[in-house]
């Protein structure tokens, strides 16, 4: 790893903190280079490396925000929005619907809940629960194995119809190999874009904090078939440091929206670099 | 198999053409690249330490096989140490002195607990062994309806009291159901916990002990990272594990959490998920992980 005033001892100090938090190899060592670079650019002691270190994880986590001209999460007025939400099996993506439903609706937006798994055991009964709990109608088809792009096509008729602010999707989880699921999560993306011309569409993939790796290549294939906008990272209420977040953000630019910090319909925060980089490095 | 390690390995032995032997100096950039491999397959960081220190042991320490380069000796010696680590071969689901045979699942939200109480219990079925599930997550929305649809799927009872019981009594009494109706084996389904939650696995520890179960299988998601070995330490440590089971692994991670999982626990991994379906279900082996740690 790249020369600079850190020693041996340092640099191994630095990349045990950044292994531990699952930043991964490549991006550990993209940091460390960087932030040699910078010591000796800046000539600043080694000593003041922790700082230094902080500033450049957080432009990393940063740095996708700076490419957009509107950089608050925040429904647009006078439009439907549409929030649509996947990502991979079990990460928490119908919980945060919930919890963006409670969080919607104690803001004054009115809110609709589309409940397009269509596949998992009692998927629908879940989100119905969290309807419930938020005073959200949820738009669902009992039948066994329905198509969820028609569920979601139902979901548009009923926020247009009922004047909604937001259209929560919920979706089943996938892993990103599997070529006919990602194929039909691309078909659930084409009928919003076709049925909600004039929607604001968010498209939100949600990690779990816990992920190793394969986050990177979640996000990856992700991108592409659901025309990804930002990440959800859930489950920091754990003690697991979520530390894919930051080749995610370094490779495909996605700005990390909201953290999930519990199971309960109030832990969910929206992000701040800063709180994010100081409970990783702690 | 092992291509991608191989090729990366090739550079480093480039430099060492000629030299016959490994020897402690030219061994510390093939040791580097196995470390790399092992990061990158999400095996927690002093996992690898330890891993690496043992494999540059048995290098040192290996015959020089004639018509064998050190390259494939080396590559042999790390996938050897692989495989015996993660146990060498399947171990089985312990039988029960006495039925009904009581397997508790147990792990953090959502890493598959559930799908796997309703996959094992289908695996048993098929082996002519009956089964009753026990639905003790009083938590998570919906958790108990998806437990009897799965159930309903696969033809095997469930035993629930609702969201308003406590787990422990769910638990107590679905054992005694089993045992009235002449049950086999009773497989617990509990709600997903986060090692740190001192409320929730103190829940788990008195389920335990209401049961005394015959397994205590720790379900962890394939795709999981470091975190894997903090969760195994606790799990074990707080509840005592058996084994546990490798869900989700028909997608494209590489898995070192198993390694994690082995090491720190000393227990197998028996099974693992590879889909989402009822019947996705496999016995662990050895080898086969070790590969899929190692081929990139
Ligand atoms: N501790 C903790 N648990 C969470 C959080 N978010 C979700 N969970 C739990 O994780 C588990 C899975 O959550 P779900 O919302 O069902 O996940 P999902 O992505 O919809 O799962 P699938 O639809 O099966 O792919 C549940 O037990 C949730 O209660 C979080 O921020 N912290
Ligand atoms: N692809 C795949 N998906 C799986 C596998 N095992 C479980 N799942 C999926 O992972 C998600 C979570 O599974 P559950 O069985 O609900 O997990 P859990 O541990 O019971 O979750 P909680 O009760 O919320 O803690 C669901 O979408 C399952 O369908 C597997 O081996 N492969
Ligand atoms: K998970
Ligand atoms: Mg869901
Ligand atoms: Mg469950």
């Amino acid at each position: 790893i790249g020369q600079g005033p850190l020693n041996q001892n340092a640099i191994e100090q630095i990349e045990a903190m950044l292994y531990s938090a699952d930043v991964g190899y490549e991006a550990t060592e993209y940091i460390v280079n960087t932030l040699q670079n910078k010591l000796k650019e800046e000539s600043i002691a080694s000593e003041d490396a922790i700082a230094s270190l902080k500033e450049i994880l957080q432009q990393v986590l940063d740095e996708p925000l700076q490419k957009l001209t509107k950089t608050e999460f925040e429904p647009e007025a006078g439009k439907l929005n549409i929030w649509l939400l996947t990502g991979v099996n079990g990460v928490g993506k119908t919980t945060t619907i919930g919890k963006l439903a409670h969080l919607a609706k104690t803001s004054g937006y009115n809110c609709v809940i589309a409940a397009a798994d269509t596949f998992r055991a009692a998927a629908v009964e879940q989100v119905k629960v969290w309807g419930e709990r938020t005073n959200t109608p949820v738009i669902a088809n009992e039948g066994k194995n329905t198509d969820p792009a028609a569920v979601v096509f139902d979901g548009i008729n009923a926020a247009i119809a009922r004047n909604a602010d937001i259209l929560l999707v919920d979706t089943a989880g996938r892993l990103q190999n599997k070529k006919n699921l990602m194929e039909e999560l691309a078909k659930i993306r084409r009928i919003i874009d076709k049925k909600a011309v004039d929607a604001n569409i968010e498209s939100l993939l949600v990690l779990d904090a816990t992920l190793g790796q394969n986050g990177l290549k979640q996000a990856q294939v992700f991108s592409e078939a659901a025309q990804l906008t930002g990440v959800v990272l859930t489950k920091l209420d754990g003690t697991a440091k979520g530390g894919v977040a930051l080749g995610v953000s370094r490779d495909l630019g996605l700005p990390i929206r909201f953290i999930g910090a519990g199971e309960g319909i109030e832990d969910l925060r929206p992000f701040s670099s800063y709180e994010f980089v100081e409970a990783l490095l702690s | 198999m092992f291509d991608a390690l191989a090729e990366r390995l090739e550079d480093t032995w480039k430099k060492l053409r000629g030299q016959g032997k490994i020897s402690q100096s030219n061994i510390q950039e093939a040791l580097q690249e196995v470390r790399k491999a092992l990061l990158e397959a999400d095996v927690n960081f002093q996992v690898v330490k330890s891993f690496v220190a043992e494999v540059e042991k048995n290098a040192l320490g290996a015959e020089v096989i004639s018509g064998v380069n050190p390259q494939q000796q080396f590559i042999k010696i790390v996938y050897d140490e692989l495989v015996k680590v993660m146990g060498e071969s399947n171990a089985p689901l312990a039988e029960a002195d006495k039925p009904p045979r009581v397997v508790l699942m147990a792990g953090l939200q959502g890493a598959g607990k559930t799908t796997a109480t309703a996959k094992l219990a289908l695996y048993l079925q098929k082996q002519k062994r009956s089964c009753l599930m026990v639905a003790t997550d009083v938590y998570r929305p919906a958790a108990i309806q998806q437990l009897i649809t799965l159930g309903t799927q696969i033809s095997v009872p469930v035993f629930e009291l609702g969201t308003g019981a406590n787990p422990v009594d769910i638990a107590r009494q679905g054992l005694e159901e089993a045992k009235n109706k002449g049950i086999d084996t009773v497989i617990i389904d509990t709600a997903g916990r986060l090692q740190i939650d001192q409320e929730m696995m103190a829940e788990l520890a008195q389920v335990k002990d209401a049961v005394n179960p015959d397994e205590v299988l720790l379900v962890v998601d394939s795709m999981t990272g470091q975190e894997a070995a903090n969760v195994t330490r606790s799990f074990h440590e707080e509840i005592g594990i058996t084994g546990a089971i490798l869900t989700k692994m028909d997608g494209d991670s590489r898995g070192g959490a198993a390694l994690s999982i082995r090491t720190i626990s000393g227990q197998p991994i028996k099974f693992i998920g590879v889909g989402e379906k009822v019947e996705a279900l496999e016995p662990f082996y050895p080898d086969r992980m070790a590969s899929r740690i190692l081929n990139m």
